[in-house]
């Protein structure tokens, strides 16, 4: 019964799905302040799921209709999944297990892959090259980002995510060794949520929406459920690797406190979005391997010569 | 045997209906992986008649329909007919006309980089920018509706003059938001030049060599951005322009970047301008009696418009109505160094270079269609025929339009 | 070329959070038109003798001016057929013509566009 509770409400489908709206909006309405706009109500992402989901489903008649339904659901399945291991406003996850890190990662990146199936098998010209693109783009993000948070991981000695935090708490201030990890695996997060400046497989003014271009109707609206809340998770997980403290707090600080660094890396991807340009292809793939890749290893340099430190 | 090349090339049919493009028109491109190997533009699909329709119409409703061609540089395509339906009449325009005419010019130039720049933003995912740019925009176009009636179509120019005359206060008020403008070009100029994804996303993009750009025909902005140096203000001064001391920025860049740096600098250009006509602004009457009918004659009509060199030609039999109008807009001559611009480049540049020429697809469109009953063939058709025909190909395809004429007929009441 | 940054924006956008916003709530906030807007053309029927110099000037057919009775004119405008040049209202010699501020005027009906101006003591039938 308890399970239950917790895969559908809490911390489970139904808290993503608000907190996942709700990042929408806090990102939709930041976005539209820094660029000097009203913006949009609060209903807003709720108004456009509702109307999303009461529409008509179209499916166009070249899309392979088996994947081209399953892939939404899939994507979001995944990204609900992925917040079970993760610690929020306390030291341990609800489920956790010796390696559950790579688990974690690899459920954030199955979305990745959805969009590219998902976009593939709409067999439209746009949704084809989107999807080729998001999944160029899947080869330069995931080694930095993995890098980062194996740097973490690899100075608390464990390959559990909630074994880590248990570390950090331990040793306080310790999290702030992870600095260069933390701007890398930032970075490698706009990727991966596909935001400008590394919105290129759903470029608007180049290939109409990407890999979703022929995606209408509910599909859509999971498929936008999903990016929502793997925008969420992926906050929440950069939180609980890089941002280890205040963990000890009561539920209600403590919640709070974890409401409050999603919504703070949420806000850095707000300004992102905000201030720069989108890059081309080429030039994302060069700025991943050249520099982002090359940060993330000198991270796990680091920390392999602080951990000879501590051990001894 | 095949080319092999085809074979891997995949075909992406860039419009006529794309987030990218603000009005109709068909880029085929064919693509490898990311790479543009070749390209065809396909122009029409904004084509309204309009030349035709001038000689339907008299001289004075010519003007307002000819505005009408393009809305962002309306004044252009109505200042550029106007001086040559004057030349054919030889009429002498008042020297405040001119001089109004040029300001409404400069104000129209100043509108329509800064959409330009925002323009730009927008096809690189720099909605920022677009936002930022188009909100100062705002500023002058809250100035011309003030000096013209119009946010856009401005209907300033009559045949012999202008139709609205500038008080003291409205100067005061056009100096003070050219001031506020004034600051934030500035700040644009650095935003362009500075931004490092902006300045990516811009240089060694869309190479336009000066050889080409003479070859092709380029005008405007983008041929003084491959460093030739045109100008129809300067070169074949018009309304009040000989009288204005004025610089003509160029640029040796080449590519978009020096497209944009040379339009954020005829903006500053511009304000200067409008300073200068503010403070020289003759005082006089504002037109000429013009005829209704106009002597026979024919004219050409050269204007530097915010795209580049407009071109009208009209001539005249001595009626009411002119005989022949000719439109030759700077996208007609900018669109041809697009396809050169984009040999070798990538998909992803393909919004921005068509986006740098600041295209304007309904002031291209131009067709000559050539009516001679007897010697029709069978694959032209009249009017009525393409009605019928366009009714009974939906029909075929099981679409009734009249059934649904009176869905709506019942349901509007 | 200018040496490059990195978010040159940046500061400019986080000031403007605290700034009011640019933009408005149009429908919900009305706009308003400055004075010397070309909008829904009015018309003064007691001044009208009849001419028809706005007809022949409209470049778009939207005005009729039809007589009712003696030196009684009524003028028909086609509110979606206009494209506010107020090139009649230059054209009338007694300015029985003029633009109003009115922008305000789409319909989903095109029958409503249609504004025909009467003479106050005249019936409508």
């Amino acid at each position: 019964m308890n399970a239950l509770f917790q895969i559908i409400i809490f911390p489970g489908f139904l808290f993503l799905f608000v907190f996942g709206l709700a990042a929408e909006f806090l990102d939709r309405k930041f976005y539209a302040r820094l660029q000097n706009r009203v913006g949009p109500p609060w209903f807003q992402p709720l108004a456009d799921f509702i109307k999303l989901v009461g529409k008509e489903e179209v499916i166009t008649e070249t899309a392979d209709v088996a994947v081209f339904r399953v892939a939404p659901l899939f994507a979001l399945a995944t990204t609900v999944t992925a917040i079970f291991y993760i610690p929020l406003w306390h030291e341990k996850a609800l489920l956790s297990f010796e390696g559950d890190i790579i688990v974690v990662l690899y459920l954030l990146t199955i979305p990745s892959l959805t969009y590219f199936l998902g976009g593939w098998y709409s067999r439209s010209i746009f949704s084809m090259i989107g999807a080729v693109r998001s999944l160029t783009q899947l080869f330069a993000y995931e080694v930095p980002l993995f890098l980062s948070v194996l740097a973490a991981a690899l100075l608390a000695n464990t390959w559990s995510l909630s074994k880590m935090t248990h570390f950090y708490a331990v040793h306080p201030w310790l999290w702030v060794c992870n600095a260069i990890g933390f701007l890398v695996a930032l970075i490698a997060l706009l990727g991966k949520l596909e935001k400008v400046p590394f919105d290129i497989p759903e470029a608007e003014t180049e290939m109409v929406a990407g890999s979703f271009t022929e995606y209408g109707g509910r599909l859509l609206a999971f498929f936008r459920m999903a990016l929502d809340i793997e925008m969420v998770v992926g906050a929440s997980l950069l939180a609980a690797v890089f941002l280890p403290w205040g963990l000890g707090l009561t539920f209600l600080p403590g919640f709070l406190l974890y409401l409050l660094k999603t919504v703070l890396i949420i806000g850095f991807i707000s300004l992102s979005r905000a201030v720069f340009a989108r890059l081309r292809l080429d030039q994302m793939l060069g700025f991943c391997w050249k520099y982002l890749a090359p940060l993330a290893f000198l991270q796990v340099l680091l920390n392999l010569t602080l951990k000879g430190f501590l051990v001894r | 045997m095949h080319d092999l090349r085809d074979l891997h090339d995949v075909k992406v049919p860039f419009g006529p209906q794309h987030p990218a493009l603000k009005e109709p028109e068909s880029f085929l491109i064919s693509l490898r992986g990311e790479k543009i190997t070749s390209m065809s533009v396909r122009l029409g699909y904004n084509h309204r008649g309009i030349e035709k329709a001038c000689e339907e119409r008299t001289y004075v409703q010519d003007v307002y329909l000819l505005e009408r061609i393009c809305g962002i540089c309306s004044h252009s395509h109505s200042t550029c007919f106007v001086q040559a339906v004057e030349e054919i009449a030889g009429l002498r325009v008042p020297e405040r006309a001119l001089y109004i005419r040029s300001l409404i010019g400069e104000l129209e130039r100043i509108h329509s980089h800064l959409l330009w720049l925002g323009v730009a933003g927008h096809e690189v995912g720099f909605d920022t920018l677009l936002m930022y740019a188009w909100r100062d925009r705002e500023v002058v176009m809250d100035i011309l509706v003030k000096l013209t009636g119009n946010r856009v179509n401005y209907g300033i120019n009559t045949i012999g003059g202008v139709r609205r005359d500038i008080t003291a206060d409205q100067i005061q008020e056009v100096l003070e938001a050219v001031r506020a403008l004034e600051e934030k070009t500035k700040y644009y100029i650095q935003v362009a030049t500075e931004e490092v994804t902006f300045v990516k996303r811009m240089s060694g993009v869309g190479v336009l060599l000066p050889e080409d750009a003479v070859r092709l025909g380029a005008v405007g902005p983008t041929a003084r951005a491959s460093g030739v140096d045109r100008d129809i203000r300067r070169d074949d001064p018009y309304a009040a322009y000989a009288r204005i001391p004025f610089k003509v920025p160029t640029s040796t860049h080449n590519d978009v970047y020096g497209r944009a740096v040379v339009r954020l600098s005829e903006l500053m250009e511009s304000y200067q301008m409008i300073r200068k006509i503010l403070k020289d602004l003759p005082e006089g009457p504002l037109t000429v009696r013009a005829p209704r009918k106009v002597p026979a004659g024919e004219s050409l009509s050269r204007y530097e418009a915010p795209r580049g060199e407009d071109v009208h030609y009209v001539k005249s039999n001595g009626t009411e109505k002119p005989e022949r109008v000719k439109v030759r807009a700077p996208t007609l001559a900018n669109i041809q160094a697009v396809s050169r611009m984009l040999e070798d480049r990538y998909l992803a540049d393909l919004p921005i270079v068509i986006a740098a020429i600041d295209p304007c697809f309904s002031c291209t469109d131009r067709l000559i269609g050539v009516k001679q009953e007897a010697r029709r063939k069978k694959d032209t058709m009249s009017w009525e025929e393409v009605r019928v025909s366009g009714i009974r190909w939906y029909r075929e395809r099981g679409i009734d339009f009249s059934s649904l004429n009176k869905e709506l007929e019942r349901w509007l009441g | 070329m200018k040496k490059t940054r990195v978010g040159k924006m940046a500061a400019c956008v986080l000031r403007h959070v605290f700034k009011k916003p640019a933009t408005t709530r149009y429908p919900f906030v009305k706009s308003s038109s400055p004075k010397a807007f070309r909008g829904k053309i009015v018309f003064y029927p007691e001044k009208c003798v009849g001419c028809k110099m706005c007809m022949r000037d409209c470049p778009s057919g939207a005005i009729e001016i039809a007589q009712t009775g003696e030196k009684q004119f009524e003028a028909t405008f086609d509110l979606s057929k206009c494209i506010y040049c107020a090139q009649c209202v230059d054209s009338c010699l007694k300015k029985a013509l003029e633009f109003s501020g009115e922008f305000e005027l789409a319909r989903l009906d095109r029958r409503q566009c249609i504004v025909t101006f009467r003479a106050p003591h005249q019936k409508t039938p």
